[in-house]
């Protein structure tokens, strides 16, 4: 076990080299607009041209400027997205402080998100599966259908505009100047997000969940535990369940690990500072350090998630062992 | 003679599916004394399977359009309640089957699911369920049962599998075993010790046995009585003797001749039933047999036989006369069988 932990951590570190390896070197190769020219401004003389591509970096060979880059995602205080690298070319903020501002955002969205498609999916899946054919089962499953269906940008407008425009039932959402992400998420700005993103989850689960139940259900060592006189209650919940949610955990951790690189689209219908509108706002100024900083986080989270993933699964299944 | 242990009258089990109604069990009736084992022969798709997991509950009506009486220990099992018929399913009636790679919860320890088996019928402590499970897997012949009862069903081998399989389905007790093809899936020479191990325990501990299985030379020195189903329907019912020694009906007969024997001439060929077995929608008119018997006349083709004494105790569904009957079977099958 721990061997394997270690031998897994250096894969991930080895995963995020090839990652930062591989977007740097789209940085370089793609053509794209001078950052020191555009960090002059329009008057301006090659010599200002060339004193910022020196500050920025820029007039160096290009594994030194890859190796400058590599240096700052070093998880070690000074060196860890240090500002001599790490600041952002359009507007110079360091981009250290604007991940740390915007991660408590993403992972409140996530996390809330993700709380709330469990409780909603993994219990609509089980009834429509139990209760296969049955009224209660069509009327779920239009649900998974609608749910699957609806873009998340619709939803999101809807929500807002019956929850809050019309029926004021749910705060305005975004977070005030001076509002902590605690204080925002405890005042409900965020239970509209939150359904909304998790909307998609929560029928794709339930979907998943029916039929992992429903192939489950027919499996052999389930008419050996019918075979043994137990309650059918117990078959499906300890028998069936304990094999169809397994999968379901693989799934989850993903899901999780991906929201936590940003959600764009309900982080920009709902006003949130998430991590997701930065990183579309880095790409489209062509602004390499930011990138870089999200593509990382982004990147760490999905590896972690997988990495905990495996680990969970072998303590589920005892077939799994760690190797 | 006493009252049967086991008596299915005239039962039937109907699906229906969208490609029409599927004629698992046509018809059948069944009995089996105390103390008895007996030998359920037939083919895929016969309805051997299905008739049992009927009298196990395990099919139910809502599945399936179920008819006929089943009468265990002078109760009809069909006229319980889900929760009564619990009670019996387990405690009283067991069941194992063909797969024992697939049968046990691969999630869950073994002694675990023999516990849960305990336990769901008698209030013992986990301990003394605990205690209990060992000592079944020990009397099923499995080493080392205290370590092995903590073990996953992955650890084990396909014979280990099925003598925990038993181990389960006989840690309560039961009055009647119904072994589902329990050696199919399992090595030549696994097959012989799992059988003799449910001869062995059948006597232990005082139960009836059922052996569902498509290997007429499986059953031949384990069962007292046979029962040959064919399409849904008994087509031939005997002692043991009188099934290998004497069969009367085509369909036997062509089990007989199928069975591999090692004091075959080399280069000899396997003789197998021709044709495949009807499709349980659309069974063929009169005996459900006649388009792959070899023997067919009109007759066949248009009226259904009745499984009807020959003897006291032998029977079989055919329209071929007594006496075309033993002679075609010495002439024929004898010879070679």
């Amino acid at each position: 076990m721990g061997r394997y932990l270690i031998r897994r951590t250096l894969f991930l570190i080895l995963v995020l080299f090839i990652v930062s390896l591989v977007t740097f070197i789209i940085f370089v190769k793609l053509p794209s607009s001078d950052p020191a020219r555009r960090a002059v401004g329009k008057q301006t003389t090659p010599q200002q041209i060339a004193n910022a591509r020196r500050a920025f970096g820029l007039d160096k060979p290009v594994w030194v400027q890859y190796a400058r880059f590599a240096k700052g995602l070093i998880p070690w205080p000074g060196l860890f997205l240090n500002e001599d690298v790490y600041f952002s070319y359009s507007n110079f903020v360091p981009v250290k402080e604007e991940v740390f501002s915007r991660l408590p955002v993403s992972m409140t969205l996530a996390f809330g998100a993700a709380v709330v498609w469990v409780l909603i999916g993994i219990p609509i899946g089980i009834i429509s599966a139990v209760k296969r054919g049955s009224l209660a089962d069509r009327a779920v499953m239009v649900f998974a259908l609608f749910g699957v269906s609806a873009p998340v940008f619709w939803l999101a407008y809807l929500f807002l505009f019956v929850f809050w425009f019309k029926l004021h039932w749910a705060p305005q959402s975004g977070i005030p100047i001076g509002m902590s992400v605690w204080q925002a998420a405890l005042t409900g700005r965020f239970v509209l997000p939150w359904l909304a993103l998790s909307m998609t989850f929560a029928a794709f689960y339930a979907r998943m969940i029916r039929g992992n139940l429903i192939e489950t259900m027919g499996e052999d060592y389930i008419r050996t535990a019918r075979a043994k006189g137990l309650s059918e209650r117990r078959v499906i919940y300890k028998h069936g369940l304990r094999s169809a949610l397994t999968p379901v955990v693989t799934m989850f951790g993903l899901d999780l690990g991906t929201l936590l690189g940003g959600a764009f689209i309900t982080e920009t219908v709902f006003n949130l500072p998430g991590i997701g509108q930065y990183a579309v706002r880095a790409i489209f100024n062509n602004d390499f350090p930011s990138v870089m900083g999200v593509t990382i986080f982004g990147a760490f989270f999905i590896a972690l998630a997988n990495l905990l993933v495996d680990v969970t699964y072998a303590f589920l299944d005892p077939r799994v062992r760690y190797t | 003679m006493p009252e049967p242990l086991l008596e299915v009258r005239n039962l039937t089990v109907h699906f229906p599916t969208d490609d029409g109604l599927v004629k698992a069990v046509d018809g059948v009736s069944i009995s089996l004394q105390q103390g008895e084992t007996l030998g359920v022969v037939g083919e895929s798709g016969s309805g051997k399977s299905v008739t049992f997991l009927t009298v196990m509950g395990l099919i139910r009506t809502g599945q399936a359009v179920i008819e006929g009486e089943v009468i265990f220990q002078g109760q009809d099992l069909l006229k319980l309640p889900p929760d009564e018929m619990r009670t019996v399913r387990g405690d009283k009636i067991s069941m194992i089957f063909q797969d024992p790679m697939t049968s046990l919860h691969p999630f869950y320890k073994v002694g675990y699911q023999i516990v849960e088996a305990i336990r769901t019928h008698h209030k013992v402590s986990k301990q003394e369920a605990h205690d209990q499970a060992v000592e079944m897997l020990r009397r099923v012949n499995i080493p080392r049962p205290e370590e092995r009862a903590d073990q996953y069903p992955h650890e084990f081998s396909g014979g280990m599998r099925q003598r925990a399989m038993i181990a389960m389905a006989l840690s309560l007790n039961p009055d009647l075993l119904i072994a589902d093809e329990p050696t199919t899936a399992l090595d030549v020479t696994v097959q012989a010790q799992i059988l003799e191990l449910i001869d062995r325990l059948k006597q232990e501990f005082n139960a009836s046995v059922v052996i569902i299985t498509h290997d007429l030379g499986v059953v031949a020195e384990h069962c007292e009585n046979i029962q040959v189903m064919y399409a849904g329907k008994a087509v031939e019912f005997g002692g043991a003797r009188d099934i290998y020694y004497n069969a009367n009906h085509p369909y036997t007969w062509g089990l007989l001749r199928s069975i591999a024997r090692l004091d075959q001439a080399p280069g000899e060929r396997l003789n197998p039933i021709k044709g495949l077995p009807p499709s349980l929608i659309h069974v063929p008119p009169g005996c459900a047999f006649h388009p792959r018997c070899p023997y067919a006349f009109d007759r066949c083709k248009t009226d259904v036989p009745e499984l009807l004494p020959t003897d006291g105790h032998h029977a079989s569904a055919c329209h071929l006369s007594l006496a075309d009957k033993e002679r075609i079977f010495h002439e024929e099958v004898m010879v070679r069988s």
